[in-house]
């Protein structure tokens, strides 16, 4: 039996990956892509970490910047440990080669990366590679993923955790390829799975994968989630195809503009603040531009090659010369698996959980940009040590395959399924949905409103299924598995928006416009165990 | 507007119906999958040409989907020398092995004074994706299917510069065989490379490299042109 069994290969996944099978564990990724396919490969701006490289900065000012912008829902102590594991993460991903962006200080080592500045940050934080900084730390990962041999197994889809008496004992996935279910037993679990952005289909800078299949699973096994209404709204996407343009964009000196070609927000501003200005324009009828032309050619491509290109692409301007039509969507998932110090899910022994599929409380009410980086890094490392230690006790007698079984007969149901209802359609109406009634301003009685409609949706639902009956290769079925993951997750974000009648950091409701002390804490959600 | 898909299950071509509208190919694969036909199989991620994933053959040219703009009367195929796994999805894993054979990676880290030139030598290599086009388009797989290929090859580049690089020889070592050398230089590869990749350029400093450290060209060392017939024996002496 393997020791650490890791669930999702993002950035996440490789680095508790390598970080197990360097503390002693045998180690297995299991993700539903290949390695390099991963939401990780998205991440733009810039990785947090006080190393002083362009002007003074100290852990301390990461930490209360932190803290400021998660508006007191974050743990302090996770947030010291995150911040402060910062320089130590990009010495490590220095010495892994990550083709960092550089200074020209002639120092040697990490005290060569360069950093710019973030919105909501105090000092010039966030070490970068061009605008591809996820994209090259990931590849480096793999790459050093190859170099110790780790072992992978691509395309396998997670469908449920096993677990025996509370205790994680393995998973069941589906073998995409070949159709078949298969058990995969193992000593420790780690979910690095990914946000459930992509609830807002059409409306988020998410890749169609983020489906929070591993919050769901993780749910479903008796695990607590935590802050799930808590999601943050990306300000600049692009406002036809929802593609992500970058934070540096606005950190280099961009200026937001309406249709009257006047400023109405501090760019800079932490991005939930940023969000709902830009929410507030288009409500009033006015269109909202992103304005970099000032800043040159050569500086853009220099900066922003990537975004300069995808402006190309998907809105048919030049950003050099013309405005980029933006709107404000769905771009990170602060809520998850609800996970203690060691970052062990409360309610599953032996299953951890990291990134942004877990809520560590390192992100509060408002993620600051860079963090997420670091997070999945810095935890990453962290994890993959916590799950070998629990690896060493844990007993090594398999579960035995009655979650197997389970899994085959429900496939298999949907296969067998005649004459079901199209889902597509309900996915993009789930999409518009949550964008409309749970989303950068909401409204209760909206909010009731969208919670009968998950409801009326998840009835329907047993209507819906799959029309390709192919065993393999079946992308048909992988779509729709994920939507019920996702359509399972909707009232968990609805309900706890309800509850929390207050504003705060990303949510923000109207009638309830400021803090509440009393709703200082996390909403945490769990569902009664399954009697077998 | 309507283009051609070809199906893995028939091996045919089959017509499908767009509303007319410039849009990217992917968006076009997902309405026909939503609403006409959802067994038809490909790839598909972040929508941002980042994720490498849907990477496919339009009118025998390898594409992104999701920044390729449908045109009527396109043909849509898999890449070529994968395994086609369904319609448009592929096996990617002996493509990649060559990353493994190629040892890309850091063989040994040295700490190092980086500059913004030393940054700017791998900016573009290291903007790979893996997204495979150059591999499909690479007509060296037609005779060799054991060869680096170009993405391999520009990575085995990318880290043998890198100044943390410790032992640039043991990368270098590892591709004389099916490597750099096999390379016919028609530069396909660059021409495909959605990122604006030159392996072709990379491939051809690797070369220079290996040379430098001592390897030779094999297919000018092993070409057996016979002994030419002097008529006598130039070598022999008078």
């Amino acid at each position: 039996m393997i020791d650490v069994l890791i669930i999702g290969s993002g950035g996440a996944g490789l680095t508790a990956a390598l970080s197990a099978q360097e503390a002693g564990a045998s180690v297995l990724v299991v993700g539903k892509t290949y390695p390099t396919n991963s939401q990780t490969s998205m991440a733009q701006g810039g990785i947090n970490a006080a190393l002083s490289n362009v002007g003074e900065d100290h852990v301390s000012s990461h930490i209360a910047d932190t803290v400021k912008s998660a508006h007191g829902l974050c743990d302090e102590d996770m947030v010291r440990k995150m911040c402060a594991d910062g320089p130590e993460t990009i010495k490590w991903l220095e010495s892994l080669g990550v083709p960092f962006s550089r200074l020209d200080n002639g120092k040697s080592g990490k005290d060569t990366v360069a950093q710019h500045q973030m919105g909501g940050a105090s000092a010039k934080r966030a070490c970068y590679a061009q605008d591809y900084t996820g994209l090259k730390i990931l590849h480096t990962l793999y790459d050093t993923c190859l170099k110790e041999k780790i072992e992978f197994l691509d395309e396998y889809y997670l469908l449920n955790l096993i677990i025996k008496d509370g205790v994680a004992k393995g998973a069941t996935f589906l073998d995409i390829r070949t159709g078949e279910v298969k058990q995969i037993d193992a000593k420790s679990v780690v979910m690095a799975t990914g946000g459930y952005a992509s609830l807002y289909h059409g409306f988020t800078t998410n890749a169609y994968g983020s489906t929070g299949d591993g919050v769901a699973a993780a749910l479903r096994a008796g695990g607590a989630v935590s802050d799930m209404e808590f999601i943050q709204f990306h300000p600049t996407a692009l406002k036809h195809s929802a593609i992500l343009i970058s934070e540096s964009a606005r950190g280099e000196g961009g200026h937001l503009l309406n249709s009257d070609g006047e400023r109405f927000i501090d760019e800079l501003k932490p991005r939930d603040e940023v969000a709902r200005a830009i929410f507030a324009q288009i409500k009033e009828g006015q269109r909202v531009f992103l304005d970099v032309r000032h800043l040159g050619e050569d500086k853009l491509m220099e900066l922003l090659p990537q975004e300069i290109e995808l402006c190309k692409i998907h809105e048919h301007i030049d950003p050099a010369k013309e405005l980029i039509p933006i709107k404000p969507v769905a771009h990170y998932t602060m809520g998850g698996i609800d996970v203690d110090y060691a970052l062990e899910v409360n309610g599953i022994k032996g299953c951890f959980a990291v990134g942004e599929c877990s809520n560590a409380k390192v992100h509060g009410a408002n993620r600051l940009g860079g963090n997420s980086l670091l997070e999945i890094i810095a935890f990453g490392r962290f994890v993959g040590e916590n799950a070998y230690k629990h690896s060493i006790y844990a007993s090594s007698k398999p579960a035995d395959a009655t979650q197997k079984e389970k899994d085959i007969l429900e496939i298999k149901v949907l296969f067998s399924q005649e004459n079901t209802s199209n889902f597509y359609p309900y996915r993009e109406l789930l999409g518009n949905l949550f964008y409309e009634k749970v989303g950068i301003v909401r409204e209760n009685h909206q909010l009731h409103e969208a919670l009968d409609e998950v409801i009326s949706m998840q009835i329907a639902q047993k209507e819906m299924g799959i029309s390709d009956k192919n065993q393999t290769n079946n992308q048909n079925l992988i779509d729709f598995l994920e939507f019920k993951n996702a359509l399972l997750l909707a009232p968990t974000i609805i309900s706890a928006a309800i509850a929390r009648d207050e504003s705060r950091g990303a949510h923000y409701k109207v009638g309830f416009e400021n803090e509440d002390n009393d709703f200082k804490k996390h909403i945490v959600l769990q569902w009664k165990r399954e009697e077998v | 507007m309507q283009i051609k898909i070809l199906r893995s299950e028939t091996n045919t071509h089959q017509l499908y119906t767009l509303p007319a509208g410039e849009i990217p190919l992917l968006n076009a694969l997902t309405y026909i999958k939503e609403t006409q036909d959802a067994s038809l199989t490909f790839s598909a991620g972040c929508r941002a040409s980042v994720c490498g994933t849907c990477a496919v053959r339009v009118n025998s040219r390898e594409e992104l989907s999701c920044s390729y703009k449908v045109k009527p009367g396109d043909i849509v195929e898999p890449l070529q020398y994968h395994p086609v796994l369904r319609d448009l999805k592929v096996d990617k894993h002996k493509a990649q092995k060559t990353l493994l054979q190629s040892n890309t990676w850091l063989q040994t880290y040295k700490e190092s004074s980086l500059s913004h030139t030393d940054e700017k030598q791998t900016a573009i290599q290291t903007d790979c994706i893996l997204c495979d086009a150059c591999y499909s388009a690479c007509p060296v797989y037609a005779v060799n299917s054991d060869f680096l290929g170009p993405f391999a090859l520009t990575r085995a580049y990318r880290y043998s510069i890198d100044k943390r690089e410790g032992d640039a020889k043991n990368i270098i070592d590892n591709i004389q065989t099916n490597g750099v050398w096999d390379c016919t230089l028609c530069g396909e590869c660059t021409a495909v490379c959605p990122k604006g990749i030159d392996p072709k350029m990379d491939i051809t400093i690797l070369r220079g490299t290996s040379l430098q450290l001592g390897h030779s060209d094999p297919t000018f060392t092993t070409q057996d042109f016979g002994i030419p017939d002097f008529g006598f024996n130039p070598n022999a002496g008078f």
